[in-house]
């Protein structure tokens, strides 16, 4: 059993949570994901690893709503407890050398995937400038912690919050302005894929983190494959960070949605059982 | 025979003869087609007193020796037909760390009852059946076995994966004093017996009881421990005394064909581990899985009948095996090639796929695939097949299982690069099961390549007695440590 000690709200959907995990809390590096199981008949979910203290024992995980098992976790409150969390799993982040210059850009809950490798490349004496988006003010997170290791620029879709626009307009003003070594992207399909589609022609490498659907993440199911230039990879063991150009993001977006109709299903069924547990709560208290 | 005077007059063994074979009771094939109930239902007491009275207890048996973890099947049949059930089961046990599992999964007519004498002349005596009659005797009766209370060694033992193999060394070393602690990947102990083998042919209460009763016994179990991520093996070795090395060949095996990765392709370990480890036959479990109303599995092992039959329970109108070769070459049991025809599966033979088809959603739509034909032995024995040109034809399906196999899975052997692996990426063992570190035992699967439940089971029981050996400094261990140390036995796929 693990404890959740923190919570915080980043966004309308994305939750900030510690959990105790001393063991991967000591072993944990950047880049590397948890698989989380919340009780008995619970979905595993693979989460990144945002942060670690391995004095205290805990990891740092962020997780967006987006079906009813992620629901249910950012629902979770201080003192309630997470079943199963198993890990650290995939592997670490590949950082360049000291004294390069690195773009960090994520979107929406992406932005928590990449403070983890953002902090990293800071350690490490990277230069580095983050650009942050999301569609307005109050679904941009993380802009403190980023801060502390570098530059951020900030955009939002309806101009409410920072540069009017997305992140991928942001990033080709770096690469315009030169000196740009290596980009990292990380956030929705499509937002990787532009990114991808605007670093290739001047030549930078880019590392794009997928979120291919998993079950076990240790090889066992193959659900997690990708194409990675022409070849099948494993996202949970040979990533989940890879070179975008090559990535087959047609083929990543395409089987994102295989569960696509259970989700919201499932989402429905919990919201309707929420909503009748709510009214029999209200009848109760009427009695009372 | 003293002990059963008094009791009544022992048959003679010319009436034992008489005695036919009796019927294993099962669900209908056309009301089990659409449940997860389990097939076999198990012999009543009637039965297996009846069925125990068939064998004529060999002076010699040759049942034993064509037992992987050498089961003294005599042994426990007459202390069954004496009445004495509470003996039988202390019989069993101590040969069988999961006598549940073994009598329902193990291919016996290939084992033990293949040589059994009366199969000379007739059937064998169903000595699978009376096995799991005594084991599921004993599961539903804990209290009438005397508990073991070993003198503690202080050694302590990490063992790594909860599988069949890491869970009979797991008994035979905790039966020895010796501290045990089993390492699991998994939110569940019990490897492929929970995540692979479907509920219908080994209800997961099953596992978890054996695995509570080998708790009770001192076993820890430590879930959610990734060996190779949350721990490494160097690491290990300083905690413990000795390893043994028991993670299974985790990584699926694809046809590589165009359009493998369109939705709605599972390899057989997903489907089956989301099917069985995540519920996800159950409406009430939070893992989606895809309900395909044409399956088709390709693959003719017992993990494609695995595989197949869960396709016809989800609701599956067809379900379909394509296999390369003909029904002559299938490496499944005969058992569950027969449950799969009871249960309306079709077998398409001497057909190999090219090409997985889609719709503009990338959605599964069917296979197509090309006739083979059987040319030479290979190096397996097997007639080689050939494809004939010009012969595709597609099968409309909505879903495609692949069940060709496994390979070994680099994340443990890669954290520790001083283990020797051949090329196929498995751990190469000495004839005492220890790998290229020195305390560091291995075996199933990771040894092996993929082979069946009882193999590895054989593994972890002749490497827990050379592990016990080596924890008591007598190296290399004396013979009788390694007397249940198997031939080379052909891997067959499957479990």
């Amino acid at each position: 059993m693990h404890s959740v000690l923190e919570r915080e709200q980043l966004s309308p959907n994305v939750v900030r949570l510690v959990v105790n995990a001393p063991r991967i809390a000591k072993v944990r590096r950047p880049g590397q994901f948890v698989i989380v199981r919340r009780g008995p008949g619970g979905e595993r979910i693979p989460l990144t690893i945002a942060d670690n203290d391995p004095e205290a024992g805990t990891i740092t995980l962020m997780i967006q709503a987006i079906g009813a098992s992620t629901t249910e976790l950012t629902n979770l409150q201080v003192g309630d407890t997470i079943q199963d969390v198993a890990g650290p799993l995939g592997a670490e982040t590949h950082l360049p050398p000291a004294g390069t210059h690195a773009v960090c850009v994520g979107g929406g809950v992406g932005t928590a995937v990449l403070l983890p490798i953002v902090r990293a490349l800071g350690e490490k004496g990277v230069k580095v400038t983050s650009v942050i988006g999301g569609r307005s003010k109050e679904w941009v997170i993380l802009e403190k912690e980023l801060r502390e290791a570098g530059d951020v620029v900030t955009c939002t879709d309806d101009g409410s919050y920072g540069r009017h626009g997305f992140v991928t307009q942001a990033l080709k003003d770096l690469l315009d302005a030169g000196g740009v070594d290596n980009v990292y992207a990380i956030g929705p399909v499509p937002m990787m894929r532009a990114v991808a589609e605007m670093t290739k022609p001047y030549g930078v490498e880019t590392t794009v983190s997928l979120n291919a659907i998993m079950v076990d993440g240790t090889g066992m199911c193959g659900g997690c494959r990708v194409t990675i230039g022409g070849e099948t990879k494993y996202a949970c063991v040979d990533g989940p960070e890879f070179n975008a150009h090559q990535v087959n993001f047609q083929e990543l977006a395409d089987r994102l949605t295989t569960y696509r109709s259970f989700e919201t299903s499932a989402l429905e069924r919990k919201k309707a059982e929420e909503a009748a547990a709510l009214g029999a709560c209200a009848t109760t208290e009427v009695q009372a | 025979m003293s002990e059963t005077e008094g009791v009544k007059a022992p048959l003679s063994n010319k009436e034992r003869m008489t005695i036919d074979r009796v019927a294993m009771p099962e669900q209908a094939g056309d009301a089990r087609a659409h449940n997860f109930g389990e097939v076999n239902l198990g012999l009543t007491y009637q039965l297996a007193m009846l069925e125990a009275e068939r064998c004529i207890q060999c002076p010699k048996p040759f049942c034993v020796d064509g037992c992987p973890v050498r089961v003294d099947i005599p042994r426990f049949i007459k202390s069954l037909r004496d009445g004495d059930l509470p003996a039988a089961a202390e019989s069993l046990l101590g040969d069988n760390a999961l006598p549940c599992v073994t009598g329902r999964v193990c291919p016996q007519e290939t084992q033990c009852e293949q040589v059994c004498i009366r199969a000379k002349k007739g059937n064998p005596v169903a000595i699978g059946y009376l096995e799991r009659f005594v084991a599921d005797w004993a599961q539903a009766n804990p209290d009438a076995l005397p508990t073991a209370n070993p003198t503690q060694t202080g050694k302590k033992v990490g063992i790594v994966g909860s599988g069949p193999a890491g869970l009979t060394a797991a008994g035979e070393l905790v039966k020895k004093g010796h501290d045990v602690t089993v390492f699991e990947a998994f939110h569940a102990p019990g490897g492929v017996l929970i995540y692979g083998i479907p509920e219908f042919r080994l209800p997961k209460d099953i596992v978890q009881a054996e695995v509570d009763r080998l708790q009770r016994a001192g076993v820890k179990l430590e879930l959610d421990a990734i060996v190779g991520r949350t721990y490494t093996i160097p690491e290990l070795r300083e905690d413990y005394d000795a390893l043994f090395l028991a993670v299974g060949a985790g990584l699926p095996v694809f046809m590589n064909v165009p359009g493998e990765n369109f939705k709605g392709v599972y390899s057989a370990n997903e489907y089956l581990t989301r099917v069985n480890l995540m519920g996800a036959w159950s409406p009430n479990s939070q893992t989606p899985i895809l309900h395909g109303q044409k399956v088709v599995v390709v693959g003719g092992g017992n993990v494609a009948m695995d595989s197949v039959r869960t396709g016809r329970r989800l609701g599956a109108e067809e379900a379909t095996i394509v296999y390369r070769r003909s029904a002559d070459e299938l490496p499944a049991r005969k058992e569950e090639v027969h449950h799969a025809k009871d249960e309306g599966v079709r077998f398409e033979f001497l057909a190999a796929p090219v090409e997985v088809l889609a719709d503009e959603n990338r959605w599964v739509t069917g296979l197509r695939c090309i006739r083979m034909e059987l040319g030479e032995p290979d190096a397996s024995g097997r007639r080689r097949p050939k494809a004939i040109p010009g012969s595709e034809f597609v099968i409309d399906c909505d879903l495609v299982v692949v069940a060709i196999g496994t390979k070994a899975n680099p994340l443990l052997t890669g954290s520790a690069p001083e283990l020797n692996v051949n090329e196929w990426g498995y751990l190469i063992t000495d004839e005492y099961g220890m790998s290229s570190l020195p305390g560091v035992f291995a075996g199933g699967d990771i040894v092996r390549g993929a082979a069946t439940v009882i193999l590895a089971m054989g593994d972890g029981k002749r490497s827990a007695a050379a592990i016990d050996s080596w924890l008591n400094g007598v190296w290399p261990p004396p013979p009788e440590a390694n007397a249940a140390k198997p031939k080379k036995e052909a891997a067959v796929a499957g479990n």
